[in-house]
């Protein structure tokens, strides 16, 4: 029971880097986008690949964040420079996407033993040589996510990100800012794809496989732990423990918390969801309760997904 | 100086609902000048706003500042030396960010926006000078949601926005049309006291043909793709509401 509370912990942790991307796009672009279901296997592939080539474990991290960052660009040209609507330009990246992992990766891979992943290799391997295989896991991934999470913060708080968050909230005020909106949107895809990524060859390195359909339904996953993330915060913040918070000056940052963490809570409670179901029902159902899951979601937080619609 | 040189502009151009609004159409804005432009609907005041800004395209003609053609330049190359506000407050904020977010992205127009802190706290006390200069008690709402403001108190920081970093165009198109006559008011003051203290070339559109005369050096009115009436220095000075609205009247009736 134990173990698999970890790992479930473990999942939603490294999966909240899905939902940091999806964060960005959906959230503050106002960009439905798909090409997240070929970008995370993306990031799988190349980290797989890598691997099996005797790359150091943690030298994969910057290849895959740069595969991402290179098949956002690529959804971000098409929809900007072509005009192609944000729905359809990601589907195309994603359709594409499926083809060049394959590519990639030649096929399926996986990855041996004898090959050292970021949570068996040094530093993780040596600090941390204690500790079970598992909480191993948990531990780094927990840093990596915090650091993320640290970084994104921070830089949605520069002047680029301010001009990240304004294009999704209105657009045409970045023109009067003399500014292009669409290479600003163009920056938005890159950030969000270099995280989904990033998050593929997080999986990679724990299950120690790449598959060409892991990338199935993950933009699903990243939409509802954000929704459920988001209202949780907007509850949250509403309520008389956060009101009490505010009025305590050292306290006061505890009473708004930032989007990103919203977007943690989200993804290990959907993980959570997920597993609870699971133990009912055999695993090939998965998929089916990911999507049974979103809908509930969907419902329960008042967000009928409107918003994709008329994106 | 703006200049407008033998534009064409025609909507649905090759179908049944083709309609030609300018045709050869030219105008000439001297540095400094304050133009109010009056017109009924249809008359092309926007459409002249929406060509100069470079938002909609042109079927001929050319469009000139210091005798240089921006016609090839894109909407957002152009609003370098332009500021603009639009009918709708929403238009010229984003509501998902606090007031201060709102100014300090305004305060940074023509620099680049890398990766240096976004909101510079320093200048959070000139924002507070400027905002309670307004006497609409914004002053303490710098940490508020722009979204969760008024439609007159949104309308004023998109003026200041507008014209927070040094430009020579405002561009005003209808910006006092969905405000109440008190905070029109308010909002009109504060539009001619920036207009005058920074010096900008303006052009406002407005259907306020109180406010077109009491403010600007020059009264433009618009009819159908044409310049009906253009006036200037005392001749404009002297005009008043009721003997525009006497020719606003007579061009109406000429249009049945």
């Amino acid at each position: 029971m134990q173990d698999l509370l970890m790992s479930t912990l473990l999942q939603g942790l490294i999966y909240a880097l899905i939902s940091f991307g999806v964060y960005i796009t959906y959230s503050i672009l106002d960009f439905p986008d798909l090409g997240v279901d070929g970008t995370f296997p993306l990031g799988a592939a190349v980290t797989a690949v890598a691997l099996t080539r005797g790359v150091p474990a943690w030298a994969t991290l910057p290849l895959a964040v740069a595969a991402g960052a290179a098949a956002g660009l690529f959804t971000g040209l098409i929809h900007v420079r072509l005009k192609i609507r944000n729905l359809l330009a990601g589907i195309i990246t994603m359709t594409a996407l499926f083809s060049i992992n394959l590519q990639i990766a030649g096929s399926n891979l996986t990855i041996d033993r004898a090959t050292d992943t970021i949570f068996s290799a040094a530093p993780a391997g040596t600090l941390l040589a204690g500790l079970s295989l598992t909480e191993r896991k948990v531990v780094v991934s927990f840093i990596l996510i915090v650091v993320i999470k640290l970084v994104l913060d921070a830089y949605l708080r520069t002047k680029s990100g301010l001009l990240l968050r304004a294009v999704g909230d209105n657009p045409g005020l970045v023109t009067l800012l003399a500014k292009d909106r669409g290479q600003v949107k163009i920056l938005g895809l890159v950030i969000s794809n270099a995280l989904v990524a990033l998050a593929g060859c997080l999986v990679c390195h724990e299950q120690r496989s790449f598959s060409a359909t892991m990338g199935t339904g993950q933009l699903v996953y990243g939409l509802a732990a954000v929704i459920i993330g988001i209202s949780l915060i907007n509850l949250y913040t509403t309520s008389p423990l956060a009101r009490g918070l505010r009025k305590v000056p050292l306290l006061r940052f505890l009473a708004t918390p930032a989007g990103t963490t919203a977007v943690i809570v989200g993804s290990i409670l959907y993980k959570l969801c997920i597993q609870a179901a699971l133990s009912l029902v055999p695993a090939s159902m998965m998929k089916l309760i990911t999507a049974l899951l979103f809908l509930l979601v969907l419902v329960v937080s008042g967000r009928k997904g409107e918003e994709i619609i008329h994106a | 100086m703006l200049e407008i040189q033998n534009i064409t502009k025609i909507y649905n151009a090759g179908t049944l609902t083709e309609q030609c609004l300018f045709r050869d159409f030219s105008l000439k804005v001297e540095e400094g000048e304050f133009v109010s432009i009056v017109g009924g609907n249809g008359s092309g005041k926007t459409s002249l706003l929406n060509i100069l800004c470079g938002t909609i395209p042109v079927e001929g003609g050319d469009v000139l500042i210091d005798g240089k053609s921006v016609l090839k330049m894109k909407d957002h190359q152009r609003y370098v030396s332009m500021g603009r506000v639009y009918q709708n407050p929403a238009a010229g904020t984003c509501p998902g960010l606090t007031v201060l977010e709102n100014l300090s992205l305004a305060d940074n127009k023509g620099r680049p926006f890398g990766l240096g802190r976004g909101v510079n706290r320093r200048r959070t006390e000139v924002y507070r000078e400027e905002l309670s200069s307004l006497g609409l008690g914004l002053e303490d709402k710098l940490d508020v949601p722009m979204g969760s403001l008024s439609g007159g108190q949104r309308q004023a920081v998109a003026l200041l926005m507008a014209t927070m970093t040094p430009l020579r165009f405002l561009i005003l198109d209808e910006h006092t049309a969905a405000l109440d006559p008190k905070t029109a008011e308010v909002i009109m003051a504060l539009t001619d006291r920036i207009v005058r203290e920074k010096g900008l070339t303006a052009m406002m559109v407005t259907h306020n043909l109180h406010h077109a005369v009491t403010y600007g050096s020059r009264l433009l009115m618009l009819d159908r793709g044409h310049v009906a009436l253009d006036r200037r220095g005392a001749e404009k000075a002297a005009t008043t509401t009721e003997e525009l609205l006497g020719i606003f009247n007579r061009l109406a009736t000429q249009c049945d």
